[in-house]
């Protein structure tokens, strides 16, 4: 497998496609949103694993998201998602609300090659009201035991960033496994990485544990700071001042429509 | 000079510690909550044995099979304790993380849900935090449930709200009504009733919420700050000022 550059990685999205993506702190591609707004992708069908944020909004804002299912979006210590919002009042954006864990045994069942899978708790919730695709039962191995039934969920594309990837594309997320379960349950995942792997990661018994196969990754894109403004595991902290700017500039579209420009639209990366 | 906020995670800490209450041994937190967090840290520095899972943290992050683990650990019986709010709570301690209007919340948008369904009925203890004490966040009845406070016969779930702390008393939950605790300085019995939305019980006499001792004091403002500035700096910044822990 061979590296590929940034902008022929976002190329590979096709409009309207289900994508996966993880939030802030967790391995959120935001270099490659930023391709995306620069490739000018259009109705995506954005899947937060398990809760949106930055990359997201910025998405959303850009004209790029026809829909959303997510748990939660938040932006930050002050958790304001300005784009998403205006989107959702504006009516251009259509929401699917969930809760975590839902979105995470979704996934599962698709990793499992199962139809779907049970979850405890959310009954009373009027999420499930909402759900229509997901339905309550009862227990066929205890009577008078409702339980809830959630379908299996195999995002088209998944995307992430990594912290470095070998030639095989096996790519290293540390102890963050919920971006393997992603892989596993997505028909295609495109990754960045801060960096090459000289060597097998495989033939490391501690690296390993933190790599998830290359047998589940279509392409990999090398994006120094990629995750940036989000944090990367141990590698670098979150911007906090820049998602605080992000934030305010967000508020209007003049402000955002500069924020793409100073920082988007004209990068290089 | 006490902060507010020292108050608040002093009321939590409290609550973390009440005799009456089911022993919390692993207690877990979530996102963009640092006045539960800072009272996590205040009662393990304070000398409690407890493990504490602190879900946002990007470095040395408590899981190792990747966010989903919390909730297994919650499905298995493994957190004793947790914290939730809501833009909207009301008399049956019902959450509500999605907004005012109709569905998904076309008047105010609240942030989503997050796991609040599910942690709600599978960890045997959760104190309700909201800052906010106002009729808008304290209603008769939540437009909309993100997690319910109170289930239906039959419905498996392993506890509900144990109490609700907000930024002028502290309630009780006994599972089917708040009651009135404590009273913050400078609220009355009736300024919170004036401020709340639901019917609730309450003591003749309402009692004050007591303030932090020096020795809490002394952790919250040393050795907590310290464990708190990465994940909470602005939080840090406002109550602590600039001064390095």
């Amino acid at each position: 497998m061979a590296f590929v550059a940034l902008a022929d990685l976002a190329a590979r999205v096709p409009d309207g496609a289900l994508l996966a993506i993880p939030p802030d702190n967790s391995l959120t591609p935001a270099a490659f949103a930023r391709a995306l707004v620069r490739r000018g992708v259009r109705g995506l069908r954005l899947l937060g694993v398990p809760v949106s944020g930055y990359v997201c909004d910025l998405l959303i804002g850009a004209g790029c998201v026809a829909s959303l299912q997510t748990s939660a979006v938040s932006i930050g210590e002050t958790g304001l998602a300005p784009r998403f919002a205006r989107a959702l009042a504006a009516g251009t954006l259509q929401v699917t609300d969930a809760t975590c864990p839902a979105i995470h045994t979704m996934l599962q069942a698709a990793e499992k090659g199962v139809p779907f899978m049970p979850l405890r708790g959310v009954l009373g919730s009027d999420l499930i009201a909402h759900r229509p695709d997901w339905k309550v039962v009862e227990n066929p191995f205890a009577s008078g035991d409702p339980i809830l039934l959630l379908p299996a969920l195999s995002p088209e594309v998944a995307a992430f960033h990594a912290v470095c990837a070998d030639d095989e594309g096996n790519v290293y997320v540390g102890r963050r496994r919920e971006l393997a379960t992603i892989a596993h349950a997505s028909q295609r995942t495109l990754v960045t990485v801060e960096r090459h792997f000289p060597g097998s990661l495989l033939d490391d018994e501690r690296m390993a544990a933190g790599t998830i196969s290359g047998v589940y990754i279509e392409a990999v894109a090398r994006a120094p700071r990629g995750a940036w403004p989000s944090g990367l595991l141990d590698e670098y902290e979150a911007d906090a001042a820049h998602l605080t700017e992000y934030s305010k500039l967000a508020r209007s579209d003049t402000g955002f429509a500069d924020y793409l420009a100073r920082y988007v639209t004209d990068a290089v990366a | 000079m006490i902060q507010p906020e020292e108050r608040l995670i002093a009321a939590i800490a409290r609550l973390i510690l009440d005799p009456a209450a089911p022993p919390a041994r692993h207690i877990a937190v979530g996102a963009a909550s640092a006045i539960p967090a800072a009272a996590c840290w205040l009662v393990k520095l304070g000398g409690l044995d407890v493990r504490l899972s602190l879900l946002h943290l990007q470095r040395k992050n408590p899981f190792t099979e990747g966010t989903r683990e919390l909730f297994d650990l919650a499905g298995q019986g493994r957190i004793d304790l947790f914290f939730l709010g809501g833009g909207q709570i009301d008399g049956q301690a019902n959450l509500n993380l999605i907004g005012t209007g109709d569905w998904p919340g076309t008047g105010a948008r609240f942030p989503g849900s997050f796991g609040s369904a599910f942690m709600y009925l599978t960890v045997p203890r959760t104190i309700l935090f909201r800052e906010e004490h106002s009729r808008r966040v304290l209603v008769p009845k939540v437009d909309h449930i993100s997690a319910a406070g109170v289930s239906a016969p039959g419905v498996v779930r392993r506890g509900t709200a144990q109490a609700l702390v907000t930024g002028r008393c502290v309630f009780g939950f006994d599972g089917a009504r708040f009651r009135l605790a404590s009273v913050h300085p400078g609220e009355t019995a009736d300024s919170v009733r004036a401020e709340t939305g639901f019917d609730y019980d309450a003591p003749a006499e309402a009692a004050q919420t007591p303030d932090p001792s020096p020795a809490q004091l002394a952790l919250l403002r040393g050795p907590v700050h310290a464990r708190m500035a990465a994940t909470y700096p602005a939080f840090c910044r406002r109550v602590w000022g600039e001064n390095a822990a």
